[in-house]
């Protein structure tokens, strides 16, 4: 980290300020979604009142906190990765190799300032809205917050090193947007948007637990609603630093074989 | 008659014409229709999981909601595939792209909805064509019903049409405003996926009365399941879908002209 990152990510927050429309039409249809589930929710919930050790205000607080996290972590793809795939299509990645700065450290540093305008807008708006309509369970003390407040970041460098995984296929199959479907499926559905993963049968459930997309939303949303307590709480932090660290490693580790790889057409 | 068909073969021809460019790459063909079907895919594995913890949602079988999923999947599937590119208006805008397009001899609704026609939208319609198939083998069929879910599936294309149209035009006032469209289009294809005796009265009301997407598949879906109306609506709502597909075909014309009358260009 230098001032330099600080700066990246800056400019990366102050980008995606500009769009105050399209940030608030996100909004609404995140609270739009977060109504729906939240019935689907309460009906269920209804009939099993603690179906996977959730009682129904865990369930709909989860419900909401699935909304705040969908573009905070970009579940669906896009942020900082995604401006890499296209100077890859283009070619200008070539210039990115010369510059004095990594390449990784200026995404990561992007996506970050990305992330945090997101968590303040279409993270906490629709956090508030659900509050409002809906009886939510908050964390239970400052340590809750603080174990939170490191989940997140957290769970933002996981999905960034997913991502930019994904965006560097480009460097072998050109086009990376089949890739980034296939991947957003993977997320959407295994970071438990889809269904929260206490509700997926036993042998899935066991293997999701563990998979990288679980520390998206069901590794900060047990910290929030107290599912993970004492010890649990570091093991949950402590998978999300392991995710983190091996997949950017494994970032490293491509990009460098992608330098390589990479021949400038033309001059 | 020819007259009417015109836009359609022109239609015709600029899709064929995208679907050729998009063939060229062909492992992200592939992958990107795969990847559409496994996408929405994964949100009916998540209702058959939501099963794994309870017998019935809102009084609905898995394969009742299987039924309402597919219909209302179905629906959207065909609009999206034929009207959804309409909901990058805002980009065409920003782009000059619509300005080109209105110098043309071609309808300007016509171009800015095949404009990159991507066939693999298809996958969608596959998908919700599996669950809907699933769903069926159950249901004991007769021309009635039959002749009712043609009629569905038809109707609730048409109103998922206009929807699509009819939000997008909201870019014509604010360009970067895309996503507002989402929450009632994917908004109400989510919504309309779950029998809506999971939701309060006041929204069942509010989706017939002001925002019919309960017409999509609910009231028709009644019908063919053989299912009293849980609100005590009259049955012959049930067979009211193709009226309110044409009504909201002719708001969302009525939308779209007052948006192109507003249109003045960006200027510069």
């Amino acid at each position: 980290m230098t001032l330099l990152h600080v700066s990246i990510a800056g400019r990366a927050f102050r980008r995606y300020s500009t769009y105050t429309a399209a940030t608030l039409a996100g909004i609404f249809t995140n609270c739009v979604f977060g109504v729906i589930i939240c019935f689907v929710y309460t009906a269920v919930w209804d009939q099993r009142p603690h179906a996977g050790g959730y009682d129904v205000h865990d369930a709909l607080t989860y419900a909401w906190l699935g909304q705040a996290m969908i573009m905070t972590v970009a579940v669906w793809g896009g942020g900082s990765p995604d401006d890499l795939a296209e100077r890859i299509r283009s070619g200008d990645v070539a210039l990115d190799f010369y510059r004095p700065v990594g390449i990784l450290g200026w995404y990561v540093a992007a996506d970050l300032g990305r992330a945090l305008f997101h968590l303040l807008t279409r993270g906490i708006a629709p956090t508030i809205v659900g509050a409002i309509l809906f009886d939510l369970r908050w964390p239970a003390g400052p340590l809750t917050w603080l174990a939170v407040a490191a989940s997140i970041p957290l769970a933002v460098l996981v999905s960034f090193g997913l991502r930019f995984l994904v965006a560097m296929s480009g460097f072998w199959i050109l086009d990376s947007q089949g890739t980034k479907v296939l991947a957003a499926s993977a997320a959407v559905f295994f970071s438990g948007l889809t269904v929260p993963l206490v509700l997926f049968p036993g042998w899935l459930q066991n293997v999701a637990v563990v998979l990288p997309w679980a520390t998206f939303l069901q590794v900060p949303a047990d910290i929030w609603l107290g599912q993970r307590s004492g010890w649990e709480v570091l093991v949950g932090l402590a998978l999300q630093v392991f995710w983190a660290v091996a997949l950017l490693a494994l970032c490293a580790l491509v990009l460098r074989t992608a330098e390589r790889k990479v021949v400038v057409q033309g001059g | 008659m020819g007259e009417l068909l015109t836009p359609l073969v022109r239609y015709y021809e600029i899709s064929a014409l995208w679907v050729r460019a998009s063939t060229t790459y062909r492992a992200s063909f592939w992958m990107l229709t795969i990847g559409g079907f496994v996408l929405t895919g994964v949100d009916f594995v998540g209702i058959w999981i939501l099963f794994h913890t309870v017998v019935s949602l809102g009084g609905f079988s898995l394969r009742e909601v299987a039924f309402l999923y597919g219909g209302t999947g179905l629906a959207i599937a065909l609009a999206d595939m034929f009207v959804g590119r309409i909901e990058r208006l805002g980009s065409m805008i920003r782009l000059g792209k619509l300005d080109t397009m209105m110098v043309r001899p071609v309808p300007l609704l016509i171009q800015v909805c095949a404009d990159e026609f991507a066939l693999r939208r298809i996958a969608r319609v596959l998908q919700a064509l599996v669950v809907f198939g699933w769903a069926s083998a159950y249901v004991e069929w007769s021309p009635a019903k039959i002749a009712m879910a043609t009629s569905m599936v038809v109707s609730g294309s048409v109103i998922f049409f206009a929807l699509f149209i009819a939000f997008a035009c909201l870019q014509f006032w604010t360009a970067d405003s895309a996503e507002v469209a989402n929450a009632f289009t994917y908004g109400g294809n989510t919504l309309t996926s779950y029998p809506l005796t999971v939701f309060p009265g006041e929204v069942v009301k509010a989706l017939t009365f002001v925002l019919p997407l309960a017409f999509v598949n609910w009231y028709p879906s009644l019908y063919i399941l053989g299912r009293d109306d849980p609100f005590g609506f009259p049955a012959w709502t049930q067979v009211l879908s193709p009226v309110v597909a044409v009504l909201m075909a002719g708001v969302a014309a009525l939308v779209w002209r007052t948006g192109v009358r507003h249109y003045r260009s960006t200027g510069s």
